[in-house]
């Protein structure tokens, strides 16, 4: 079974959460550490991004994390790598391949999609690949046992029949309101009746993301969904602890401010000292 | 006389010309994607909509544009007639107007009050800003803070129009960066806001969109043509940066085999360098602004910078229709260094008085290689798509830089 529709099955320590993290922000030892802490934590999925020179989905702070690695020399054969070395650790958490449909293009989906089942993927996401274009992609994956995340928007409207109609399991990403990726005080207008309708005309689990930054969020939306996706506001933790991340001496405790943060997230007691 | 051509003239109902084109953007947009598509179909069908904007093309732009007969130019290169399609004395100074009076009226016909741009030069963006003061609308530019510092004239006349301008300060800032900006805000707007895309680029329907209201450039130029020459040309010069001039002066002539067409993009420094724009001789398919067209890229498909001395031409992709005519064998895509449009802009100015846009100029470049290896009884038109008022500074500064280097 592929080890998303395993994840949504299993019991959960919280409210369900899926983390994106940026692949190589601010170094490839970092991104595995993270991943490492991530699966430790329990967390249904991560989501791994592969740094793009021309991100539109997303905001500020995930193009800047990008660019960021990009300088560092990270390239999608480095994300493969990233994730097959978590697997040679022992990480059990779905990993999904967040990346852009160009990189696909250019490395060719069929070998992509082989080369990312080698190095343990569970699945992608594409944010510019919708469903009138991902037909070819989808047969690879779903032929490969990988799940191509869709994704739906509150603009979707009799679009999410169609998108949901396709699917044989992984999720749903539902896009929780207009706009790029970036953290958000407000939430799309009807944002609860929104998820509840995508539940409704789905068989498989239902993930929201877009904006949420805050415990409170996830509370609110881990009621209408089965996940909730942390990007932008991880990212920014990540970028902030960036130097005491990359010092040896430092990594501990700054690893374990970003274990704190999820745990907050999640709605998990926090220790008053926890780790290390 | 026409023979039947088996070039794809149409984008198909996935929105693809051949293999290129499509709808690769974020889902967000596709529902408002499939409504513009819905909105220009009625629009076209609509006489009132299509009366509408001829009345605007001929009272407000100064439509047609003349086909002006160069005749110190033909007798100094001393083969084929030269003959320059005039786009250059539309209102605003450039072809853009022909795409924002026909997009800015649809905007308002679909109810729409807030238009968005992006633009390089700022000729686009001047246009847009035009459109939107005429037709009442709000509008706001994104266009790269390099570009607003190179273009500071052109930003100050979009104010002055009444126009918004964002200094976008991600990836290059240039016009690769702008257009993401401006998709990015467009996805955050799109229930209230028209993207008036400046290029036949971007997801479907846009390439098709855009050339059909920048078609009027070789419709006018071909009847213009056999009135004076009672036949058609031997060969159409066109720039190609996103490419919609070209498109808009070759698709009157795609069924006519016999009539040679050739884009010109920008080689910059050179092909050889880094420093250039050639997307269709240098670059390979890709995706970029929801379209899969030829794309300027390194080998894990990161979208590389491009450089021209002309701001307009200075894009890493090229409109998906080009990339199928390249492919298909119809169109000649070839190029010009930031040299030769130099020499060109001198040439042109000092034989016909008539100052191009750096653009125009790489047209004209190639087209004198080509009309001097025609023989005179032959005809090539050249599509003038605007004039250089914009680019007096980066012609001097180009110019004295070639002097220097041959001290």
């Amino acid at each position: 079974m592929n080890r998303i529709d395993h994840a949504f099955q299993r019991e959960s320590r919280g409210h369900r959460l899926i983390p994106f993290i940026t692949a190589g922000d601010p170094n490839k030892e970092t991104t595995l550490d993270l991943i490492r802490l991530l699966d430790a934590e329990g967390v249904t999925a991560i989501e791994l991004g592969v740094p793009y020179s021309d991100p539109l989905a997303d905001g500020p702070v995930i193009q800047a994390a990008s660019d960021r690695a990009l300088a560092g020399g990270m390239t999608l054969a480095g994300v493969l790598e990233l994730a097959r070395e978590a697997r040679q650790d022992g990480v059990q958490t779905p990993l999904i391949l967040f990346t852009y449909y160009n990189p696909v293009l250019r490395w060719g989906p069929a070998s992509l999609v082989k080369a990312a089942f080698d190095a343990g993927f569970d699945g992608f996401i594409i944010p510019d690949l919708p469903l009138e274009e991902s037909g070819e992609l989808d047969r690879i994956a779903q032929e490969a046992g990988l799940h191509l995340i869709p994704l739906v928007a509150p603009t979707s409207r009799e679009r999410i029949r169609a998108i949901v109609s396709t699917r044989r399991g992984g999720f749903i990403y539902c896009v929780s309101s207009l706009g790029t990726t970036g953290m958000r005080r407000e939430f799309a207008d009807g944002i609860e009746s929104f998820l509840d309708e995508v539940r409704r005309q789905s068989t498989v689990p239902v993930a929201v993301g877009f904006g949420i930054s805050h415990p409170d969020h996830v509370k609110r939306m881990t009621e209408h969904a089965d996940a909730a996706v942390v990007g932008s506001a991880l990212v920014k933790r990540v970028e902030s602890l960036g130097e005491r991340l990359k010092q040896s001496e430092s990594r501990p405790q700054a690893l374990d401010e970003v274990r704190r943060f999820i745990r907050e997230l999640s709605g998990r007691d926090v220790p008053a000292t926890s780790g290390k | 006389m026409t023979s039947r051509s088996a070039v794809q003239e149409k984008a198909d109902e996935r929105g693809r010309f051949g293999d290129f084109g499509g709808r690769f953007v974020p889902e967000t947009l596709m529902n408002a994607l499939s409504e513009l598509e819905a909105g220009y179909r009625e629009a076209l069908a609509d006489e009132s909509f299509q009366q509408e904007l001829r009345r605007l093309l001929a009272e407000y732009s100064g439509r047609p544009t003349p086909l002006t007969l160069a005749e110190n130019l033909t007798r100094i290169t001393g083969g084929a007639r030269i003959y320059l399609k005039r786009e250059d004395l539309n209102h605003t100074g450039a072809h853009k107007i022909n795409n924002t009076l026909g997009q800015g009226l649809l905007a308002k016909r679909m109810g729409k009050k807030k238009l968005i741009a992006e633009t390089g030069a700022g000729q686009h963006g001047v246009a847009s800003a035009t459109v939107a003061a005429l037709l009442g609308l709000e509008c706001r530019v994104f266009m790269g803070e390099e570009d607003v510092r190179r273009q500071r004239l052109n930003v100050f006349r979009m104010e002055l129009l009444g126009a918004e301008v964002v200094p976008v300060t991600s990836g290059t800032r240039t016009l690769k960066d702008a257009t993401n900006e401006a998709i990015r805000h467009w996805v955050s707007h799109v229930e209230d806001t028209f993207y008036l895309i400046g290029s036949v680029v971007g997801p479907h329907p846009y390439p098709e969109m855009v050339k059909m209201f920048q078609r009027v450039i070789g419709d006018e130029a071909r009847v213009q043509l056999l009135e004076r020459e009672g036949r058609l040309p031997d060969e159409v010069v066109a720039c190609v940066g996103g490419g919609s001039n070209a498109i808009g002066m070759f698709t009157a002539f795609l069924a006519d085999e016999a009539v040679g067409l050739t884009g010109v993009e920008a080689a910059g420094e050179g092909v050889d360098t880094d420093r250039h724009a050639a997307t269709l001789t240098k670059g390979s398919p890709g995706v970029l602004h929801g379209s899969l067209s030829y794309l300027l890229q390194d080998e894990d498909g990161q979208v590389l910078p491009a450089h021209s001395i002309s701001a307009g031409l200075d894009y890493p992709g090229v409109g998906p229709e080009h990339a199928y005519l390249k492919e298909a064998g119809r169109v000649r895509y070839t190029i010009a260094t930031d040299r030769e449009a130099l020499e060109a802009v001198r040439a042109l100015s000092r034989a016909e008085g008539i100052l191009p846009a750096l653009e125009s100029a790489h047209a004209v470049a190639e087209a004198l290689k080509v009309a001097a290896d025609r023989s005179t009884s032959d005809v090539v038109v050249i599509c003038l798509s605007g004039r250089g008022d914009k680019d007096v500074e980066s012609i001097r500064q180009g110019l004295e830089g070639m002097l220097h280097e041959s001290d």
